[in-house]
């Protein structure tokens, strides 16, 4: 607690307009910080959950991303012996006479455990699982999550679909292998593929453990947002990543019990004989007497998902950078109102556009024209945060920090990988580029890449409020212009061999004609991705040196900022204000307003002043 | 679980535990939309039977509409502190509850003796896969309800917020139970 000399200005503010909840008149606080097991695991505190989060993201994203390398080595030097991964890989690589070659069957395993893992375990609980938890009670003034318990399953939920998904990788038939979309007939049927035994069963066991997650993780952050805010904290004064995280929240518990809803068709179909997604289908020359179903409406049900799962991962980075930026420019965010409409707008469209992801699965082509039409309109909000951000910087007092960088970074990466969403928007143009590494490139820059770097604004900016220390700057720069360069050398090349046609997921290319001369670039791509993954392990080292060795946070609101998580103590304690809970009395941007830098959300308006925008 | 609710008297408007169980009603809502979308979408395709739906089903329809009847008003005789009628109301709802399982599963078998199985068609297996689900979801309820019970005659009687607001859900919860299975039973009723 801040003894009495170190009283800023805020916490007298606090004490005196704040208002006393008699939060610390009971000990709460003991009962969840007394002993290991209550303080670091079964933790119901949302800023030990907000890290525990964070680190198994951070291992997951180490796992999926030398996964990728290892199928960009088989990508880039299809030649070359991979003997020497023989002690990692095992019998997945397969040496005759000295000469190691990566198993096919593992080769797709890769690929689909590359994306299962980055876009659920990475970029879904990793991102908006982080960040909601720390700063969903930090800004909005609440002593904790509304329920600390279901916070806590939230988390050990994610955990246990990560523990089966690990396990899978370890069997011997391998993980599932027919892509991070599972479609039927291969997920359908444990005999169509290897990976589809035993593999597939646990990928499904883990992902309906990691929807239960999802959806007990939302439920706290949406009752919290609408019932837990400090006075005065009405919905337009609170901050952009309050918003973000509000309305990701909101489409995670609308999305995901429907794609819950095909994963229970799926397991009926795998293990009671049902035909809900099969028809009419062949193995080793035998029909099998599955008749009556279609895959077509696995698709729909996996899309009516996905697409708001793309925006369930942009929009928690949309909101960070949001932050960041102001902060760090010191201005107001440009178009506050514009923001949160557009957030909205995005959520709405999101959940009717999902047949884009099928134009060319044989859905009705004039069913087409109407998620064309909606698929371009998303461009409208897109445009207008863009445009927003861009005007955010205009004229202000940037400090490049690290994590100003990343949210840079970000505004350049949603613009490059957001026009090309545009071309594969079209069902026409899609004709051509339809499962190429067009689609890759598109992919992986507008959500991959870019949701990365809002993470790690995230990160950078906010790590004084989960570790009192900050991390190495100089690091952190050669960690940035690594991923920065490096992320469109690997990226800016596949748009080019997509356009020619070659098709992603494919093992290896020796027996297409059309497609040989492009080994030069795929082997540039897969140097790319190599320096790139060296980078990261650059921050990962980073992040873990800072924790214990990092330079010590002395004030309580290094950057001047003005939302509610820099009034708290630099030491966190549960219940994250030490006496009262602030009044809010204005919006969370005022920067440069009155002669003064920054004018904290605590502060109450003077005479005749405007607060609000 | 302990939910804080410290600062609530003042930005408040609903109970959170409450309205949690309200967004976790509106995600059963999206289950069961993309069940009988789907449904919708398989019926337009080749290869559909229609079901006649064993008229046991009627029956069950109107015993959950009247455990929906008996939950309310052992709600409202906590209100009132009327505790013998509470506990027994309880009771009826919870023999109520029974009768629904036990229905709906004689139901099944009268269907699947009528020819209709699990894999032979489409039609069959979404019927079992969407009143499954249901019943499943009921399960959730019926748990609670048990807990309910243990309470009223365990604890002493009590008019305290926390189980008022407990017995609130479970009221909340088995309405929603019972509006849905309407809803599933008119939805394979009527759309054909």
């Amino acid at each position: 607690m801040a003894s009495v000399e170190t009283l800023t200005r805020e916490d007298v503010l606090i004490k005196e307009q704040g208002f006393n909840d008699h939060f610390h008149d009971h000990h709460h606080g003991d009962k969840y910080q007394t002993g290991f097991l209550g303080h670091y695991v079964f933790s119901m505190d949302h800023k030990v959950i907000a890290r525990q989060f964070l680190i198994t993201g951070i291992f997951w994203a180490v796992v999926g991303a030398a996964m990728s390398i290892i199928f960009r080595l088989q990508l880039g030097f299809p030649e070359e012996s991979m003997a020497w991964l023989k002690p990692l890989l095992g019998k997945w690589i397969e040496v005759t006479d000295g000469v190691g070659k990566l198993s096919p069957e593992f080769y797709y395993a890769l690929v689909t455990m590359h994306g299962t893992i980055l876009v659920f375990f990475v970029l879904t609980a990793g991102l908006s699982g982080t960040f909601s938890n720390l700063l969903i009670p930090l800004q909005l003034g609440a002593r904790d999550m509304a329920s600390p318990f279901l916070n806590m399953l939230s988390y050990w939920f994610f955990f246990m679909a990560g523990m089966v998904m690990l396990y899978s990788l370890f069997i011997s038939t391998g993980p599932f292998s027919g892509g991070w979309t599972a479609y039927p007939p291969l997920s359908a049927l444990p005999q169509a593929s290897q990976g589809s035994g035993s593999g597939m069963t646990l990928w499904l066991v883990s992902l309906t453990l990691f929807v239960v997650s999802v959806l007990l993780g939302g439920i706290n952050y949406i009752t919290t947002v609408l019932n837990l805010r400090t006075k005065g904290m009405s919905l337009f004064r609170m901050p952009l990543t309050i918003w973000a995280f509000f309305v990701t929240a909101v489409i995670g518990v609308l999305s995901f019990p429907v794609l819950a809803s095909g994963f229970f068709m799926l397991i009926f179909d795998r293990s009671l004989g049902t035909s809900f997604f099969l028809n009419e289908i062949f193995i080793g020359g035998q029909a099998l007497d599955r008749v009556g179903g279609s895959a077509i409406l696995y698709q729909h049900l996996f899309w009516f998902l996905g697409h708001p799962e793309v925006y369930i991962i942009i929009l928690p980075a949309m909101g960070i950078v949001s932050e960041v930026l102001s902060v760090h420019a010191r201005k107001p965010i440009f178009g506050y109102t514009a923001m949160i409409l557009s957030i909205l707008a995005i959520a709405f469209l999101s959940f009717i556009v999902w047949a884009h992801h099928m134009f060319m699965s044989g859905v009705n082509p004039f069913i087409s024209n109407f998620f064309v039409v909606f698929t371009l309109i998303i461009a409208v909000p897109s445009a207008i945060k863009v445009f927003n951000w861009i005007t955010t910087l205009y004229g202000g007092n940037i400090r490049l920090n690290t994590a100003m960088l990343y949210a840079i970074g970000f505004i350049s990466m949603f613009i490059s990988g957001g026009l090309t969403g545009i071309f594969l928007g079209n069902s026409a143009i899609d004709i051509q580029l339809h499962d190429t590494y067009f689609v890759v490139a598109h992919f992986h820059i507008v959500m991959g890449v870019a949701a990365f770097f809002g993470m790690f604004a995230g990160i950078y900016h906010w790590y004084p409020k989960m570790y009192s220390r900050f991390m190495d700057e100089t690091l952190g720069k050669v960690h940035f212009w690594l991923t920065m360069v490096g992320a469109y050398l690997v990226f800016w090349p596949m748009h080019y061999i997509g356009m020619a046609g070659v098709p992603r997921r494919y093992y290896s290319f020796d027996t297409f004609d059309a497609f040989k001369h492009f080994d030069t670039l795929n082997k540039f791509i897969t140097i790319a991705a190599i320096i790139v993954f060296i980078g990261q392990l650059i921050f990962v080292v980073n992040f873990f040196y800072s924790i214990w060795k990092g330079k010590k946070m002395t004030t309580q609101n290094p950057y001047g900022a003005t939302t509610l998580e820099w009034t708290t103590p630099i030491e966190p304690i549960h219940g994250n204000w030490p006496g009262n809970l602030p009044t809010v009395h204005r919006w969370a941007y005022d920067y440069n307003k009155d002669e003064r830098e920054f004018v904290t959300q605590v502060e109450p308006a003077k005479e005749g002043e405007v607060v609000d925008h | 679980m302990e939910i804080l609710t410290v600062n609530s008297k003042d930005t408040l408007k609903f109970n959170p535990q409450l309205f949690g169980l309200w967004i976790g009603m509106a995600s059963i809502v999206m289950l069961f939309g993309a069940l009988t979308s789907a449904y919708i979408v398989k019926q337009g395709a080749s290869n559909w039977f229609n079901i006649k739906v064993p008229s046991i089903f009627y029956i069950s329809t109107g015993i959950i509409i009247v455990s929906s009847i008996t939950l309310h008003f052992a709600s409202v005789s906590y209100t009132k502190s009327l505790e013998s009628i509470y506990k027994i109301l309880l009771g009826a709802t919870f023999i109520l509850g029974l009768v629904f399982f036990v229905l709906q599963y004689k139901g099944w078998n009268m269907l699947f003796e009528s020819g209709v199985d699990l894999k032979s068609n489409v039609a069959g297996s979404f019927f079992y896969l969407i009143t499954g689900a249901h019943a499943l979801h009921l399960f959730g309820g019926m748990g609670a309800l048990v807990a309910t019970i243990i309470n009223a005659f365990v604890l002493r009687f009590g008019n305290d917020d926390k189980r008022k607001t407990r017995l609130e859900m479970l009221v909340h919860y088995w309405h929603f139970m019972g509006i849905l299975w309407i809803y599933l039973l008119g939805f394979i009723l009527f759309i054909k």
